[in-house]
């Protein structure tokens, strides 16, 4: 066996074909391709690419594992510290974290950890019984968690094994959160990946009501005071879109990115009319944006028959604030990208739909206090650029739906919740709250991390409050 | 699963569903909304909570059949049931003493008008009640709002029934009449809401709208529903869908409610063209 300083190449689909369907764009390792890659892990004692992952997943084991054929231990090994490995190997940047770290990028390509862990997880999905039903144990004790993203997923299944009786209250109709109304098809297949995942929740105990918006059809407060929940998990994620507050952003054909992707990926408008969610799409769309949202909403457009897609950013493109993957493929599927151009105003019809996007160009200046070299605008560089489409997508804030109504829970100035980053405790006894509502919009594993750090601490709350009781 | 325990046919194409949400019935207040979902298949289909019953744990829909998901809906029975419905959504109608009231509803706008009409009885207001429709055979909810309203006038756009004329001739009659009113409150067509506002706005009187903008999550989540009120742009579903019916934008909400004109219209071709006319898209 030759040692290669490259990762072995995931199969994907034809970037011509993929750009016009729905599949998964990247087809997963090949049992021996997961195996070739594997062995070029070397098994590092002190495996500084644990110290790149949030959660620390046991790399050079669970690697090892794959290397001796046995996907199914691999999984555990992943599933200790991480319970949604094949989102996670899916969507988690890797080149920041895990990969990052890994002894082989100093001189080529870092292990494909990302890779491999989605081998492993597509593998015991397929192969093993994927979770028997076990009695745990019963702790007669109530959690409630607000939201269905990857952090109340987490901290939900971290409970039910602790052995409480977990609900999980989830405001749309379907759980999932992100996973399901935000990132697209193509890049997580909803039924064989999340739906998967989400059953595999319910077998062990927990109870998801879906339709159910806190501070609407009922109040934290109300759980915790009327319906016996002695804890609560607030997990509501970063779903208020943020617009630009130029002219013309209520014009017919302005999205915000939001509900873009809702339409397409929660409501399935691109089965319309067998799904009854329309959607606008036209021939030239503009994604206002340079992220990971902005990405999956440039894909969509063309996957939704734009003939042009482009990618509309402010600085330039190693300030681009998306997995490199993905801006890799886009390029490939053949997004166009302005970068450096700020868009100015929303021009109209007479009809009231947007005709163009008014823009202009930018330089990079001195460096500003994050450090990046901030954009300033070039003179008498305007220029229209035509479009029938506009996604805004240039950032989500926390939903203040919880927060105004539950006595005594303290936020920010930007309206996240105030908690503990090691326990996830607010200022509100009993209860807890991790994930992009803490943090404003982050990652699905840092989500993850929140969710079983705040389990955790649930757990010894509510240990204390039990033996308390019983002495 | 949210079962239909009564459906009632109140005028051709216009249907009333009472439906066990049992959760929802207990947080439900006047001038709030659900979002319902017929099928897996469905849309999120925004509709005013028109009644509800806490000791029963029902809410009552009304709703008019005009595309694809409405018409699908109103092929349901009793005994049936749709797949979701979320609520109570929506701010409540601001309710207290303010002394006399005129609650105007036009056409199926007097769904939503009536359980406020009600709440504001409740609350010791003089209600005075104006309610309009093309015609008298599409005149919803006469007797229900008779109850709850100190004066009930009718007219329709025809004669058929009451005066003839549009609710705006009855306001301002009233207003001429030397009526002291302290606040209008109008659902109903956008036009019939937008004329109410120029009516009143000389006079200054404090008249509210709720405003019907294209919803998709109904939580705040996709900005879809967004409307320009004032100098703000706000979301209708979490800071509405009533606003002060002076500062909105009415030409503005008009144009967004038409986005989607030719995919509804081929929608609905899609489902007539289907055996029967019944929806196959939509069938369960
Ligand atoms: C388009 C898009 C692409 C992304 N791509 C990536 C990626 O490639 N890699 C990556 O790591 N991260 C990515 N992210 C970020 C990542 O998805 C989030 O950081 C993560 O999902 C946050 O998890 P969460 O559990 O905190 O919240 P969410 O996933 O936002 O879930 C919150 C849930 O709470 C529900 N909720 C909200 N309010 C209420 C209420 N009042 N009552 C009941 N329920 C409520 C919501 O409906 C939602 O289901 C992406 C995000 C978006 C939008
Ligand atoms: C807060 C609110 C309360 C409402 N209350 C009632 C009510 O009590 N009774 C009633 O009959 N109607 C009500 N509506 C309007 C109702 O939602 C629409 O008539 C319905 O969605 C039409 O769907 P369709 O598929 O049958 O028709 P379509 O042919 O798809 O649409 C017909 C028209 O309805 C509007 N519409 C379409 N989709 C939506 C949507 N997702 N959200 C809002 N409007 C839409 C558009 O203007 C469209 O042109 C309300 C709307 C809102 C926002
Ligand atoms: S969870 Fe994410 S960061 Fe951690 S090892 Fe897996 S892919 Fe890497
Ligand atoms: S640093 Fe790289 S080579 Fe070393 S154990 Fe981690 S993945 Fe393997
Ligand atoms: S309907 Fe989505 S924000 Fe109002
Ligand atoms: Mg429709």
């Amino acid at each position: 066996m030759s040692f290669s300083l490259t990762k072995h190449k995931m199969p994907e689909q034809d970037p011509q074909v993929r750009a016009k369907n729905f599949n998964e764009v990247t087809l997963g390792y090949s049992a021996e391709d997961a195996l070739n890659e594997a062995k070029r892990c070397l098994n590092c004692k002190h495996a500084p690419c644990r110290q790149g992952c949030p959660v620390q997943v046991n790399i050079p084991a669970f690697i090892k594992q794959i290397k001796e054929g046995d996907a199914g231990a691999a999984i555990a090994t992943i599933k200790e510290v991480n319970s949604l490995p094949a989102v996670c190997g899916r969507v988690c940047p890797q080149e920041e974290q895990c990969e990052k770290y890994c002894v082989l990028a100093k001189k080529g390509e870092a292990v494909g950890i990302g890779r491999l862990e989605r081998y492993a997880a597509d593998r015991a999905g397929n192969n093993v019984q994927a979770i028997r039903p076990v009695a745990y144990p019963d702790k007669g004790q109530k959690v409630a968690v607000i939201g269905s993203g990857p952090a109340g997923l987490t901290a939900a299944g971290d409970l039910a094994k602790l052995g409480y009786k977990v609900t999980v209250f989830e405001a749309l109709h379907a759980p999932g959160g992100v996973l399901v109304y935000g990132i697209p098809e193509f890049r997580l297949p909803k039924d064989a990946v999340v739906k998967a995942e989400i059953d595999n929740l319910r077998k062990i105990g927990v109870e998801i009501i879906v339709n159910a918006v806190a501070g609407k059809t009922f109040t934290i407060d109300e759980l915790m005071e009327e319906e016996g929940y002695q804890a609560v998990f607030i997990a509501t994620g970063a779903g208020l879109p943020y617009f630009m507050g130029i002219p013309g952003e209520n014009l017919n054909g302005v999205y915000a990115a939001n509900e873009f992707l809702t339409r397409c990926n929660l409501m399935k408008a691109y089965k319309f009319p067998a799904c009854g969610t329309p959607i606008h799409v036209g021939k030239r769309v503009a994604v206002v944006g340079g992220g990971n949202v902005a990405m999956d909403a440039a894909r969509t457009a063309l996957r939704l028959g734009a003939d042009h897609a482009y990618i509309v950013y402010r600085r330039s493109e190693a300030e681009l604030p998306a997995r490199q993957e993905e801006v890799h493929h886009a390029k490939e599927e053949g997004i166009e990208f302005q970068l450096l151009t700020n868009p100015v105003a929303i021009l109209g019809n007479e009809q009231g739909w947007v005709r163009a996007l008014q823009c202009v160009r930018m330089e990079l200046g001195e460096p500003d206090a994050s450090g990046r070299r901030r954009p300033v605008e070039v003179k008498g560089s305007e220029f229209e650029l035509e479009v029938d489409t506009a996604v805004i997508a240039i950032g989500q804030g926390p939903n203040p739906l919880v927060q105004s109504t539950t006595k005594g829970l303290e936020t920010n100035k930007k309206g996240n919740i105030i908690a503990d980053p090691e326990t996830g405790a607010t200022s509100k006894a009993g209860v807890f709250a991790g994930g992009d509502i803490v943090t404003g919009a982050a990652t699905v594993i840092l989500a993850m991390g929140a969710g079983k750090k705040a389990a955790a601490a649930i757990d010894q709350y509510l240990t204390a409050k039990r033996t308390g009781q019983t002495e | 699963m949210y079962k239909i325990l009564v459906k009632k046919e109140l005028a051709p194409s216009v249907q009333l569903f009472e439906l066990s949400a049992p959760r929802i019935a207990r947080k439900a207040q006047p001038g709030q909304f659900v979002i319902v979902r017929l099928n897996e298949e469905g849309e999120r289909v925004p509709l005013t909570i028109a009644d509800f019953d806490r000791a029963k744990g029902t809410v009552t829909i009304i709703f008019q059949e005009v595309g694809a998901s409405t018409k699908a809906m109103g092929l349901l029975n009793e005994g049936d049931a749709l797949l979701d419905v979320v609520g109570p959504l929506g701010k409540p109608t601001h309710i207290e003493n303010f002394g006399t009231v005129v609650c105007i509803g036009g056409g199926i706008g007097i769904a939503p008008v009536y359980p406020i009409a009600r709440g504001l009885k409740q609350a010791g207001n003089k209600v005075i009640s104006i309610i309009g429709a093309r015609s008298k055979d599409i005149l919803i909810l006469e007797d229900e709002m008779k109850a709850v309203s100190d004066q009930l006038l009718v007219t329709t756009d025809d004669g058929s029934k009451g005066q003839q004329g549009f609710v705006t001739d009855q306001l301002k009659q009233l207003i001429d009449a030397g009526v002291n009113i302290a606040l209008v409150v109008a659902i109903g067509p956008v036009i019939m809401m937008r004329s109410v506002a120029e009516v009143t706005r000389p006079y200054a009187i404090e008249t509210v709208v709720s405003l019907n903008p294209i919803m998709v999550d109904g939580t705040g989540m996709c900005g879809g529903c967004r409307v320009q009120v004032g100098a703000e742009s706000k979301f209708a579903c979490v800071d509405g869908p009533e606003f002060d019916a002076h500062q909105v934008d009415f030409a503005g909400l008009m144009a967004r409610q038409k986005m989607y004109l030719p995919q509804e219209k081929h929608h609905q071709q899609h489902c007539s063209d289907q055996q029967g006319g019944s929806c196959k898209c939509h069938s369960h």
